[in-house]
């Protein structure tokens, strides 16, 4: 074992043991600021055994992940496309740019009280916020990916007469596959926030439910455990998505190297 | 790709935005989307100078523009004034740098909004809650770009240092501080628009002043006008902050002789 991992291991053993004895046995910080393991432990029961805020832990956790997935997609589905026509053809961009620069400034959770105007609490509302917060990283992203595509490559492709589709399909994307990914990532996390707030704004069930419910009981052992559950789903995301491109861009060499 | 000759791309550019302008206007003032839910952008501006110096849910569009640049100003002066330091002496003294990151790893995943009940209920909803989730949104990259400045500091100024004797505070101010400037620029630069944007979240979640309170009020209200002159706002200030960040990061590379 390397001395890194040992200090490190040492550091979040004592960092539990120090949340223990500050919580239970000297009762420095009141349970009702920051709850013990034992009360975190009975929030955790009560989620997963009889419920809170209209359901048990796994309604939630579906339900928020559902609705990110969804918004995700439909907005890396309309990003990426509007983003590789942007990088390609000057006109396209020159046209929708100015638009862009409107509207990029506007952080995504700018858009909640809009979208709930337009659409009400429901999961339509939260869709489109999504969207809102997703959109903008895949087009920079898939935009920039073509920009920065090996012109030698692409002119040699061109000057042999290849087919647009097949371009599309074997230099296009491939080169610019690398830089999409890394804007969905950033739409990944972009979209887990918004709905996590947009929950926390208003929602019948999601993961920010739990925490405005909990907020509203003053109930810090509830707090602390949706807190790891938003935080572990969006983990649990972002890693998903990472084996995801390590699969599609198993060919190049620069992502093999990283690794 | 042909390169378009810029009379024409501003043409373009034009056509565009004013197509995007025509449609809203066309879709509002038909009245195929009701005006209650999609007012014209005459309106929305109307409205957004109307409310420069009209009071709305308890000030002004300046007073709560104010208030909440009051709070980002604390919470993203306490993000760089903990994070920069940190972040330099994780890269000079390893058992720091051992200690730390774990800890920073487990904490540095948690959306800066999913602290919202614990800021509330530890700091309030007045001034310390929101700048606590401000501080946890823009804290991040303040650390990891100092840190890895420090890490990327030639080594060979940092032995040459050591050899003649510069003791260690004098070695991180005067050898690792300016060799990481650039990278802790360019994470201020990233910090700051995180902490912006949690700064709007929280607003819109606890807060009884600020421009996020000003749109969830005209959300309540059915004031759609409202929400997207607290949009523009927003977004006028994010660019506002980007520009000033941008400006001082080219005059630093500037001085440097690093620029492009």
């Amino acid at each position: 074992m390397s001395r890194k991992t040992m200090v490190g291991g040492a550091t979040i053993v004592t960092a539990l043991a120090l949340w223990y004895l500050a919580t239970s046995v000297t009762q420095m910080i009141s349970p009702g600021r920051f709850p013990s393991p034992a009360d975190t432990w009975d929030a955790f029961r009560q989620i997963t055994g009889a419920g809170y805020a209209n359901g048990l832990l796994l309604d939630h956790v579906l339900r928020s992940v559902m609705l990110v997935s969804f918004g995700f997609l439909v907005a890396v589905c309309t990003g990426v496309p509007l983003g590789l026509w942007m990088g390609w053809s000057r006109r396209a961009e020159a046209l929708i740019n100015p638009v862009f620069l409107i509207i990029r400034p506007i952080p995504p959770l700018a858009w909640i009280p809009l979208a709930i105007l337009w659409l009400g609490l429901g999961d339509a509302a939260k869709i489109l916020v999504i969207w809102f917060a997703a959109f903008v990283p895949s087009v920079i992203n898939a935009y920039t990916g073509v920009r920065n595509l090996d012109r030698t490559l692409v002119e040699a492709a061109r000057m042999l007469g290849t087919p647009l589709l097949t371009f599309v399909r074997e230099v296009l994307l491939p080169g610019a596959s690398p830089m999409i990914f890394t804007g969905l990532r950033l739409s990944l996390q972009a979209s887990w926030t918004t709905l996590v707030a947009a929950e926390l704004v208003g929602a019948m069930t999601g993961l920010g439910r739990v925490l405005n419910a909990a907020q509203q009981d003053l109930y810090p052992g509830m707090i602390l455990v949706g807190m790891i559950a938003v935080t572990l789903c969006g983990w649990l995301m972002t890693a998903a998505l990472g084996m995801a491109e390590r699969r599609a861009l198993s060919w190049n060499i620069a992502t093999q190297a990283r690794d | 790709m042909r390169i378009l000759c810029a009379t024409n791309s501003l043409l373009l550019g034009l056509i565009g935005f004013s197509a995007f302008l025509g449609i809203w206007a066309l879709l509002s003032i038909s009245g195929l989307v009701p005006s209650l839910f999609l007012p014209s952008p005459l309106a929305v501006v109307e409205r957004f100078i109307y409310l420069l110096d009209h009071r709305f849910a308890g000030g002004t569009l300046l007073d709560h523009l104010w208030a909440s640049m009051l709070r980002f100003a604390g919470g993203f002066g306490l993000a760089v004034a903990v994070g920069v330091p940190l972040g330099l002496l994780m890269g000079w003294f390893r058992l720091l740098d051992d200690i730390v990151t774990p800890l920073f790893d487990a904490v540095r995943f948690i959306a800066p909004i999913a602290w919202v009940p614990f800021a509330a209920l530890w700091f309030g909803t007045g001034i310390g809650g929101p700048i606590m989730i401000i501080f946890a949104g823009a804290f991040p990259p303040c650390l990891i770009n100092a840190y890895r400045g420090a890490k990327f500091a030639d080594p060979r100024l940092i032995e040459a240092a050591r050899m003649l004797g510069t003791p260690d505070r004098r070695v991180i101010t005067e050898v690792l501080l300016p060799s990481a400037v650039p990278s802790i620029i360019a994470g201020l630069r990233i910090s700051a628009g995180l902490g912006w944007q949690s700064l709007v979240g929280a607003e819109l979640i606890v807060a009884s002043t600020g421009i996020g309170y000003m749109m969830v009020q005209g959300q309540g209200n059915v004031s759609t006008t409202t929400v997207m002159a607290g949009m523009i706002g927003i977004g006028i200030i994010g660019l506002i902050i980007d520009v000033v960040l941008r400006q001082a990061e080219n005059a630093i590379l500037r001085r440097r002789g690093l620029s492009a």
